[in-house]
This record gives structure tokens, sequence and C-alpha cells, in this order.
């Protein structure tokens, strides 16, 4: 029996792998996002050792324009807005990646226990899941803000619950499909646990659509914290944001264009690379259902 | 289809009422106590007294929700507890309208882009504007709404004097006024969904091209013209329409943000004015206000799926 599943496993391995090569190397664009996720996530991690200055180090050059030493101009207090972009990376993606690994984990578990019990377990779930889903990710993450307050925990937290929905949504339709299969009737035979059936043999197969909608939503999570800070309503008025940035900019773009072009641009090369790859991973995965928010 | 339409009727009221009872629950079980810290800010204690007694909150709980619900099924939202202290519906009232005209605008651009678009695309596959159509449309999925706006302000207002940077005219003040002022926050909101259903019609349409009475179409010797919009449309349009009633959610979410890049006091504004200011009650009428635009606008689309598809209707 393990024989014929290393066997099997053996034979599946290189035949996935090679589809992801053989998918990207035709696909020019999740090459772009992938280079373009690359510089970002390099910029986040040494965002101290690239910055030219303190994100918060207020000067005298104030709204200076491209110069050699402030390569993307200042702001109205004479910081340097590289710099602020490079430490707002740090938060974007620290956000965006939380956000959607905690959205993921209540979101799968929700699904996989709904799709497998069924009966009223599923009814109540479900419901209220259908009562989330019937409202925009964002509005509700503004109102649990509203409900929390701000600041980076409680922007993690509404972001994650807002999100929860969609992933839920993804595991039941998967566990509803694969309960039926021949393999996990062959362990409910054998008399395995529930939880060993859901985790070892359901959940790894509903991996590939899982994996597309993470993509997807991360790039609505960095979409959605770039709206909250940019309405007041994100991390603090002190960390460095891309949303805040712009907030901040946004009084003087008559006057310094480049404050209110520069973070926005930021937030668009992120979110356009994430679609980019995102598109491609649906490609070589073979999603064929639709993710939309 | 009587029967079909009354269910999702009285589905929309639960999902409402529902809605209205998380609302309400929330703001008063969450840690932190939203309320305190707005007794907080009412000032001394006669007025915390004072405001304690109007909000009802001396009494129980379930007194409170049963007074709250029986007051807002009247019309009755409470006053504003910030500034001016005006009822919460009079601010509504003047939201509404704005949020509307602007969601409805942004939808009509949105489709005037995206129709053409999609079919261009789809009946030019693999061609330089099919590729250039979609790339604009990844470029518009990932254009984070507020910075559109704020570029659509640098370039349209500031630089070139076109368009008003900001602000509202009501309609009763002519239609150039009105109109001149929605439409860069219009194009800011739609462009996100327009690039959905464009690319929705293009995919929707590929899948219609090959059916087989679209070759039947064309062998009893129908224009293409004919052929595009008689047949293929039509049929291409049924999913675009599901899809339009979920990124509806993109304009919602949208004009809440956009609103507060133009200064145009409508619900999203209100909404985000409420929570920065505390003014809880202007906070839940304004979430229940744009949920039930919400749960109603996918009402209609879901009503109109029905007329659109006998299927659905049969069913």
């Amino acid at each position: 029996m393990s024989d014929t599943s290393q066997g099997f496993e053996a034979e599946q391995r290189p035949k996935r792998r090679s589809r992801f090569q053989a998918t990207l190397v035709r696909d020019r664009k999740a090459q772009a996002g992938l280079l373009v996720l690359l510089l970002f996530v390099i910029g986040a991690v040494f965002a101290p050792l690239l910055a030219p200055f303190d994100p918060n180090e207020m000067t005298l050059e104030m709204m200076s324009g491209l110069t050699w030493t402030h390569p993307l101009g200042t702001d109205d207090l004479g910081r340097d807005l590289l710099s602020r972009i490079l430490y707002g990376t740090r938060v974007s993606l620290f956000i965006g990646i939380s956000t959607v690994g905690i959205a993921l984990v209540i979101g799968i578990a929700l699904g996989l226990v709904a799709g497998y019990f069924g009966g009223w377990i599923d009814l109540v779930i479900m419901r209220y899941i259908d009562l989330q889903w019937a409202f925009p990710n964002f509005i509700i993450a503004v109102y649990l803000v509203a409900v929390f307050g701000t600041g980076l925990l409680n922007v993690i937290v509404a972001l994650s619950l807002a999100f929860v929905d969609d992933f839920a949504r993804v595991a039941r339709s998967m566990t509803l499909s694969l309960r039926e299969e021949q393999y996990v009737d062959a362990a409910r035979t054998l008399g395995f646990s529930k939880a060993r059936t859901l985790f070892i043999h359901i959940l790894p197969n509903a991996v590939a659509p899982i994996i597309v909608q993470a993509t997807v939503s991360v790039s609505y999570a960095i979409l959605g914290e770039a709206s909250l800070s940019f309405l007041g309503l994100g991390v603090d008025a002190y960390t460095p944001t891309w949303g805040l940035i712009l907030a901040d900019g946004r009084g003087f773009i008559t006057q310094a264009w480049w404050l209110g072009v520069f973070p926005g641009l930021a937030i668009m090369l992120v979110v356009l690379a994430i679609n980019f790859v995102g598109d491609w991973l649906r490609d070589a995965l073979d999603v064929r259902q639709a993710v939309t928010d | 289809m009587a029967s079909y339409m009354l269910r999702r009727f009285i589905g929309s009221i639960i999902v409402m009422w529902a809605v209205a009872t998380l609302v309400f629950f929330m703001l008063r079980f969450v840690p932190g106590d939203p309320i305190a810290a707005m007794l907080a800010d009412a000032g001394g204690p006669d007025e915390i007294e004072a405001m304690k007694r109007n909000l009802g909150l001396d009494r129980s709980l379930f007194v409170q929700y049963a007074i709250w619900f029986q007051n807002m099924l009247h019309g009755d939202l409470g006053n504003s507890i910030y500034g001016s202290r005006v009822a919460v519906t009079a601010v509504l009232a003047e939201a509404i309208p704005r949020t509307l005209s602007l969601s409805l605008l942004a939808f009509v651009i949105a489709l005037a882009i995206a129709l053409p678009a999609g079919i261009l695309s789809a009946t030019r596959r693999n061609t330089a504007t099919d590729t250039t159509v979609s790339l604009l449309a990844f470029l518009g999925l990932s254009m984070p709404d507020f910075w559109l706006a704020i570029l659509l302000i640098i370039v349209f207002a500031a630089n070139l004097q076109w368009l008003p940077a900001i602000g509202y005219a009501p309609l009763s003040d002519g239609f150039w006024p009105w109109f001149s002022h929605l439409i860069l926050p219009s194009i800011a909101i739609g462009t996100a969904f327009s690039a959905i259903i464009a690319r929705m019609i293009r995919s929707s349409l590929l899948e219609v091209l090959k059916a087989d009475y679209m070759r039947t179409a064309r062998a009893k010797g129908l224009t293409p013209w004919m052929i595009m919009f008689g047949h293929a449309l039509p049929n291409a349009m049924i999913p675009v329409i599901t899809v339009i009633g979920i990124a509806f959610a993109l304009l919602i979410s949208g004009a809440v943000v956009v609103e507060n890049v133009f200064a145009i006091k409508g619900l999203g504004r209100v909404l985000i004015e409420g929570i920065l200011n505390r003014d809880y009650p202007v906070v839940q009428g304004a979430v229940l206000v744009v949920s039930a635009i919400f749960v109603f606008s996918n009402l209609i689309v879901d009503l109109l799926y029905g007329v659109i598809d006998p299927r659905i209707r049969l069913n």
C-alpha cells in the first residue's frame, strides 16, 4: 500500500514541477511579477540598510523635488519619501501576509468542519458565512476597526475576519466534493479518526484552489490596509504606511506631485505583481473555479 | 416566478434584520466598550447621566434592543452625538442621493468601457488589441481607487483645470454642475469594476462563440453585427450579470473611500467621519444604509437574472 502511494507520488511530483516550469517559461507577466515581488521583499527586509534616511527624520528641505539626495523628493515636513516608502513596504507586506494567514487558518477550519460534518453544524456555520459573504470585505473591515479601534493588531484582526468567508467557502466546496472520493471512503472504512481524515486526506487535495484564493487575497488585503490607513483608520499616525503617506501628502499634491504619485505607484506595482503571479498559479495548478471578490 | 421573488425578498429582509442585530450588539459587547468611550467624550457627570437616559442605557440590554429596533422601524435612528446633534436620518437623507448618484454614474461609465473592451478582446483574441485590453484590465484591478482619484485631481483639476477638484453640487443646481463634480470620482470608483466586467465579458463571449448555434447563425448568413448583438452577447451576458452583482461590492466600497478624497459628504464620508468622531449613532445608521443598498441591489440582480434566464425562473 505504502509502496504504491510512494510510487504514485514520485510519478506526480515531477509532473507538477514541470507544469509549474512550463507555464512560467511561457508567462512573461508572471516572470515580471515574481521579479517585482522579489525586489519589494528585499526592500522590506533590508529597509534599514537601503533607506538613505530615517523615515521620520525631518529636515529643512521641505517639499524638495527629485534630487540625488532625495531621489523621490521630500514631504511637507522634509522627510525623505524614498525612505518612507521603503519602510512602508514592511508594514504593507507584513499586514497583507499575516492577515491572509489568519483568515486562511480560521476560514479553512470552518469550511472543512462545515463540509465534512454537514447537518446542523454546516447550517449554522454557512448561514453566518453567507451573511458575511453578502457584504464587501472592505466595509466589514471598516466597521470592525470602528468597533475595535485603530492600531496594527486591530487592523490585522479586522482585515483577517473580513476575509474569513472567502476561505471558508472554498474549503467547504472542496470538502463537499472530496468527501465522496473513494480514498476518503477508504480512510473512513479503515477507521481513521475524523481529524486524520480531514487533515491528512482531504486538506492536501484541496490545496490548489486555496493557494490561488490566498494569493488573490494578499493583494486585496494590501489594498484594504492602504485604504484604511488612507482614511485615518490604519496602524497609527507615526508608522509610515503607503496609505498614510498618500493621506499626508494629499493636501500638497498641487505643489508636490511626487507626494501623490510614488506611494500609490508602490501599492499598484505590488498588487499588479501579485495579480500576475496569481493568474499564473491558477493556470499552473489548473484551478478552473473563478475566484472573485 | 412570484414565489421565487417572494422567497428572495424575505431572505433579504432576514439578512437586514441579522445585520441590524449584529450592528447593535457588537457595539455593546466588544472589549474597550465604545459606548463608554463615547460617554467619556460627552462631558461632565450630569451630561453623562442625561445621555445615558437619552440613549436608554439605564435599562436592560434586551429592552434597549427592542426600543432601538422599534425606533428603527419607525425611521428613527437617534441623534448624532457630535457637533450639532442633528437626527441621524437627516444626515443620511442628505448623504444617500450623493452616494447613489456617484455609484450609478460609476456603474454607467464602467459598463461603457467594459462592454466594447470585452467584445473587442474576445473577437480579436490573441491579437495586440486583446493583449492591450488584458494589460489595461490588470492595471485597473491593481490601482487603488483613492490613488487613481488623486492622479485624476492632479491632471484634470490642478493642471488642466477642466473639472472641479472637490465637492458636490445637487442636481437641482443644474445638470452640468452636478455632472462635472461627479465625473472624476466616478471614474476613480468605476475603473476596477470595469476591469472585472471586461475580463468576464471576454471569457464568457469566448465560450459562447464556440457554441453550435453560433455556427448555425453564421451558416444562415447573418451579418457579424447581428450574430454578436442578436445571439452571442445576450447569452454571454448571463454569467456576467452574476459577476456584476458580486462586483457591485466594489462600487460601494469604492464610494466609501473616494468620497473622502473628493470631500463629497455621501454615506462613505459620513461613515468615516462618524468613526473618527466616535459618533456611534451615525456609524450605526450609515452601516445599516450601506448594507441595505448592498443587499437590495443584490436582490435586484438576482431577480434580473431570473428574468433573463428562464432556467432560474422555472426552478
